[in-house]
C-alpha cells in the first residue's frame, strides 16, 4: 500500500514542531494567556464530565491527570486550520503523525490543515513525560475525546446556522453539512469566524466506531519528514539566542570522586573564555562551543578518588548482597506443592551488564532567565518534570519557566533524567546570559543513566506430561515489568529484589534508569531462555512446547502468526540450524519473534540472519509507523544482545565513545519481517518498545540452536560465545 | 592566531574569521549557522557530521576548517533547491527512512557521495559505504531502501554545486 502523504505546516510564529528560534515572543503564559496565544480560534467550556483516563504521569510526580476541557487539546483557527496541542516529545517515535492522524480522523478536517504543537509547557496539557509506548494508548483517547467534543460543538453551532437539527447534520473536510442536501453547509472556520464562543455539553459524544474511520488506520508517511531531511528540523543543540555562550564542564575522572582543587588559570587565558565556578560546578563559557571544550582541559584539577570498587566482574556478587528490598510481583498456587508435581526440576541463573541508551542527540539544554522568568530547550522526554524542577532550583513561579522541548533526538528512556538542564540553568545565572550546555559523547556515556546490570535465579518444574508446575522467579535489580510468566502455571512466585530498574542508594556505581522497555528486555531473556530450556529438558521442540503451556487464545493466535510467516520448523534444540523464538505480553501489546542465525564458531561472531516479528497492538493508527517503530526495535535490539555494555572500574566508565561501544551497523542488518496482528477492536496499546523486549532471548535461544550452547550473559560477545564454545 | 579561510558553502563563497585548527563541524554549526550538520562523537565512528568536500564524503569533526580552504562544501542544507527536496532526500522521506532525523543528514549525505561514485548501487554496497553512519533509532533497512529507490528512480543528477 503505498503510504498516504501528509505535509506539516510549520508555523513560525508558535514554532509548531519546527523549534524555536529565540526571537523575542512572550516568556512565559499562564493558562488564559494561552487562550490569547491561541488566538481567535474556538473557545469553548464544557461541563465537566466523567474523568478521562487516569494519566499514567500521576505516578511520578503530582497527580495530575489530563484536563477535561477541550481548548487544553486544540483549537480550531479562524482559517479552519486545526492545531492540536500535547505535552508528549517527538523523541522519534512517530507520536507527532500519530496524533495529527487521530485529530483529523475525530474531528473530521483533511490530515493536511492538523498542525501539532508538542512539548511545550506555556501551551500544551500537562503531561507526566514521554515514555512506556504510552503516547497513543493514554494521551490518545484525551485527545480523541476532546476532539469529539469539539466536533460535537460545531454541530451545534451550525444547527443553529443552517436552520437544521442536529440529528440532520453531518461532518466532512473541516465543515458540518445538512446530510440530505450537503451543498449547505458551513465550515468550521465559518462558524468560529475568530469570535469566542462559549457553549456547554452535558453529554460527551461519542468517539467515531472504528468502521468509519478514514484517516487512522491507513499507511501514513512521518510528516516531520521534509524538515528532517533538509536539517532543518531544530533540535536543542540547535538553538540560537542573542548572546548565548556555550559550556564545557569539569569532569571528574569517576562517579563519587569529589573535586579538591581546581587551577583554572591557564583556561582564562584562552581569548574569551569565562570561567565560572558554582560549589563543584566548574564550567568554561565562550561564544565557540568547541573553544570552551579545549579550555576546559586546561583546567588542573585534583580529585579524591572514588569509593567505588565495583567492575564489571564483581558487580553480580555484589547485586545480589545489595538486595535493598523485597517485593512479591506475583504468588499463586504452592511452591512445594508444584515441587511435589515436577518430575523434572531445571534450574539457572541469567546476567545482564549495563547498556547505555546512547541516543544519537547527546543531552542537551539552553536556559535563558530573564528577570522572575525562565526559558528552558531541552532534549528531554519530561517537559513538565523540568519545569517544576528548574523553577525550584531557580525560585522561581512554575508558570513563569516555559519548557520547550523541540526534536529530540532519541531517548529510550535515558531523557527522563536531565542533569544537563540543571546544569545550563546554574550557568545562565551565574552568567547573566543564555546558555547551551550539550554533552559530548564521553559526557553522555558518563552520566547516562545506564539499564541496570541485573541478575536472575530461576528454578523450575515439568510435570510427566511435560507442562510446567512450578516456578520460582527471582529477579535482582532488573525491574519488575514483564517478570510474571505469560505461561500457565499452577505454582508460581515471582519476587523482585532491589530498588527497580532506577537502583537505591548504594546498590550501582552511576545512575540507572528506565532503557526502552525497562525491566522487560532483561526480564525476558531471562525467562524466554528459561522455557527454552525446560522445552530441551522436555525433549521438545520450542514452539510446540510453549503452545503446550499456553491458554490465552490472543497470544496463541499472535504465536501462530509469526510461526506462519517464519516458515521454518523447529526442532528439539540444539537442531544446528540456529532458529529462535521469544514472546511476550508488553503492557498489553502481546508479541511472538522468530529468529535465524549464523554462529562462527572460531570467532564467536553472531550473525543475526533474519527476524520476523508478529505483534497484536491492537487498533493501529498508524501502520506505517507501527512498522517503524517495530523494525527499529529489532534492530536496535541487536545491540544489546551482542555488544553493548559499559565497561566500568573504581566509579571509572570506560565506556568512553562508540569505538569501544558498538552500536548495530548496516553490515549487522538481517532481514526483517512485520506482521500487524489485526485486532482492532481492542484499544490502542504500546508500540514504541514491546519489539525490542524479546530480542535478547531470540537470540540466545536461536544461537543455542545452532551451536548447543546456551548463553547466560547479555551481551553474547563473540569472546563470550567463545569461551562458552570452549567449555563445552 | 585567527586567520581569513574562505570557501564555497553550498555554492555560495564564504569567509570566517577564525582559528585554522578549529573542526569544519564548529565553524559551520557556529560561525555560519548551518546547524542541519550534527554532533555525534567528535572522532570519526558516526558519520552525523558527514559533508562533502570537493565530492568527497568527510567527517566535519576531524576535518580542520583550515584543510577546506578554497574548496566546495556540500552540507544537507546545501541539496534541496527552490523549496523542493533533492530526490534523494525524498526517497528519504517516502521510504520512512528517519526516525528522530538526527542521524539523518549524515546518513543522506554519506549516501549522496556514494551515488555520485556509483549511480546504481547493490543493497550490499549501500550497506557497506554505510557502515560507518550510525542510527540508533534502528531505520537501516529503510536507509537502504531509500537509497535504492534514489538510484534506480533518478539518473542522479549530480549537482554540481561550483555551477549553483
Ligand atoms: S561527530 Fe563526526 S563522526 Fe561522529
Ligand atoms: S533516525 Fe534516530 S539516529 Fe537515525
Amino acid at each position: 500500500m503505498t503510504p498516504v502523504r501528509i505535509k506539516p505546516r510549520i508555523k513560525d510564529d508558535e514554532y509548531a514542531m519546527s523549534g524555536p528560534d529565540g526571537r523575542g515572543d512572550e516568556m512565559s503564559l499562564e493558562r488564559r494567556e494561552f487562550l490569547k496565544l491561541a488566538g481567535g480560534g474556538l473557545v469553548v467550556f464544557f461541563a465537566a464530565g466523567d474523568g478521562l483516563d487516569a494519566q499514567e504521569g500521576g505516578q511520578r510526580g503530582q497527580g495530575q491527570g489530563y484536563p477535561d476541557d477541550p481548548n487544553a487539546y486544540l483549537k480550531v483557527g479562524t482559517d479552519g486550520r486545526v492545531t492540536g496541542f500535547s505535552g508528549k516529545v517527538e523523541l522519534g517515535q512517530g507520536t507527532l503523525t500519530a496524533l495529527q492522524m487521530m485529530l483529523a480522523e475525530e474531528l473530521d478536517v483533511p490530515l493536511a490543515s492538523v498542525d501539532m504543537i508538542m512539548g511545550d509547557t506555556a501551551v500544551c496539557p500537562y503531561d507526566g513525560g514521554t515514555f512506556g509506548s504510552r503516547s497513543i494508548k493514554y494521551f490518545g483517547p484525551a485527545l480523541r475525546q476532546a476532539a469529539a467534543e469539539a466536533r460535537g460543538i460545531l454541530v451545534r453551532l451550525a444547527s443553529t446556522k443552517l436552520g437544521a437539527p442536529e440529528d440532520a447534520l453531518a461532518t466532512k473536510d473541516g465543515a458540518v453539512y445538512v446530510l440530505k442536501s450537503p451543498s449547505k453547509k458551513a465550515t468550521y472556520a465559518d462558524l468560529i469566524g475568530g469570535k469566542k464562543i462559549e457553549v456547554r455539553l452535558d453529554k460527551k459524544p461519542p468517539i467515531k466506531p472504528i468502521a468509519a474511520h478514514t484517516v487512522t488506520g491507513k499507511p501514513t508517511l512521518r510528516s516531520d519528514g521534509p524538515a528532517k531531511v533538509t536539517g532543518e528540523a531544530k533540535f536543542s543543540g540547535d538553538i540560537r539566542l542573542p548572546g548565548m555562550l556555550y559550556a564545557a564542564v569539569l569532569r571528574p575522572p569517576a562517579h563519587g570522586a569529589k573535586l579538591k582543587s581546581a587551577d583554572t588559570s591557564a583556561a582564562e587565558k584562552v581569548p574569551g573564555a569565562r570561567v565560572v565556578r558554582d560549589g563543584d560546578l566548574v564550567a568554561v563559557l565562550h561564544a565557540k562551543p568547541d573553544v570552551a571544550a579545549e579550555a576546559v582541559t586546561l583546567i588542573k584539577a585534583e580529585f579524591e578518588p572514588s569509593p567505588s570498587t565495583l567492575d564489571n566482574g564483581n558487580i553480580f556478587p555484589h547485586l545480589k548482597e545489595v538486595t535493598a528490598r523485597t517485593d512479591v510481583v506475583i504468588e499463586s498456587g504452592n511452591l512445594d506443592e508444584g515441587a511435589k508435581l515436577a518430575t523434572k526440576i531445571v534450574e539457572k541463573s541469567y546476567f545482564a551488564q549495563y547498556v547505555a541508551h546512547a541516543p544519537s542527540e547527546p543531552h542537551t539544554a539552553v536556559v535563558r532567565i530573564d528577570g522572575d522568568k525562565a526559558e528552558v530547550w531541552a532534549s528531554t522526554q519530561s517537559p513538565f518534570r523540568v519545569q517544576q524542577e528548574i523553577a525550584k532550583l531557580l525560585g522561581l513561579d512554575v508558570p513563569n519557566v516555559r519548557v520547550r522541548a523541540p526534536f529530540v533526538g532519541g531517548g529510550f528512556g535515558g531523557k527522563n533524567a536531565g542533569a544537563q538542564i540543571v546544569e545550563a540553568a546554574r550557568l545562565a545565572k551565574i552568567a547573566g546570559k543564555p546558555v547551551q550546555v550539550a554533552w559530548s559523547r564521553k559526557e553522555e556515556f558518563f552520566y547516562d543513566t545506564f539499564r541496570p546490570a541485573a541478575t536472575y535465579d530461576i528454578r523450575s518444574g515439568l510435570d510427566a506430561q511435560n507442562r510446567i508446575v512450578l516456578w520460582d522467579y527471582k529477579n535482582y535489580h532488573a525491574g519488575s515489568r514483564s517478570s510474571q510468566p505469560v505461561y500457565d502455571i499452577p505454582h508460581k512466585r515471582v519476587t523482585g529484589y532491589g530498588g527497580g530498574f532506577g537502583g537505591a542508594e548504594g546498590v550501582h556505581p552511576f545512575g540507572t534508569g528506565a532503557w526502552r522497555g525497562p525491566g522487560s528486555n532483561t526480564n525476558i531473556f531471562a525467562t524466554e531462555s528459561h522455557i527454552d530450556l525446560m522445552a530441551e529438558t522436555a525433549g521438545m521442540d520450542p514452539l510446540s512446547f510453549r503452545l503446550a503451556n499456553l491458554t490465552d487464545a490472543r497470544m496463541k493466535k499472535v504465536v501462530q502468526a509469526a510461526a506462519d510467516k517464519f516458515g521454518h520448523t523447529f526442532a528439539k534444540a540444539p537442531s544446528g540450524h540456529g532458529y529462535g523464538i521469544a514472546i511476550t505480553d508488553y503492557l498489553g501489546t502481546y508479541l511472538a519473534t522468530m529468529a535465524e542465525v549464523a554462529v562462527d564458531k572460531a570467532s564467536g561472531h553472531v550473525q543475526v540472519l533474519r527476524v520476523i516479528c508478529a505483534q497484536d497492538t491492537g487498533e493501529v493508527i498508524n501502520p506505517e509507523g507501527a512498522r517503524m517503530q517495530i523494525e527499529g526495535c529489532i534492530t536496535m535490539g541487536l545491540g544489546y544482545c551482542l555488544t553493548e555494555e559499559i565497561r566500568f572500574k573504581d566509579g571509572a566508565v570506560l565506556t568512553e565513545n562508540y569505538d569501544t561501544y558498538e552500536l548495530p551497523r548496516m553490515s549487522w542488518l538481517p532481514k526483517i519481517e512485520v506482521v500487524l496482528v489485526d485486532n482492532p477492536d481492542l484499544a490502542p496499546q504500546g508500540c514504541g518498545e514491546p519489539a525490542i523486549t524479546v530480542m535478547g532471548a531470540v537470540v540466545a535461544n536461536a544461537v543455542n540452536d545452532a551451536i548447543g550452547v546456551r548463553m547466560d550473559m547479555l551481551p553474547m560477545t563473540a569472546a563470550r560465545i567463545k569461551e562458552a564454545l570452549a567449555k563445552k | 592566531m585567527d586567520k581569513t579561510i574562505r570557501f564555497k558553502l553550498n555554492g555560495k563563497e564564504v569567509a570566517v574569521e577564525t582559528s585554522p585548527e578549529r573542526m569544519l563541524l564548529w565553524v559551520l554549526r557556529t560561525d555560519l549557522e548551518h546547524t542541519g550538520t550534527k554532533y555525534g562523537c567528535g572522532e570519526g565512528y558516526c558519520g552525523f557530521c558527514t559533508v562533502l568536500v570537493d565530492s568527497k564524503p568527510e567527517r566535519s569533526c576531524s576535518l580542520p576548517v583550515s584543510k577546506v580552504e578554497g574548496k566546495s562544501v556540500l552540507t544537507i542544507e546545501g541539496l534541496s533547491k527552490g523549496g523542493r527536496l533533492h530526490p534523494l532526500q525524498q526517497a528519504f522521506v517516502d521510504n520512512g527512512a528517519l526516525q528522530c532525523g538526527y542521524c539523518t543528514p549524515g546518513m543522506i549525505m554519506e549516501s549522496y557521495a556514494l551515488l555520485m561514485r556509483k549511480p546504481n548501487p547493490t543493497e550490499a554496497e549501500i550497506a557497506d559505504a554505510l557502515e560507518g553512519n550510525i542510527c540508533r533509532c534502528g531505520t537501516h533497512k529503510r536507509v537502504i531502501a531509500a537509497v535504492r529507490q534514489a538510484s534506480g528512480a533518478l539518473k542522479m543528477k549530480v549537482v554540481d554545486h561550483d555551477a549553483r
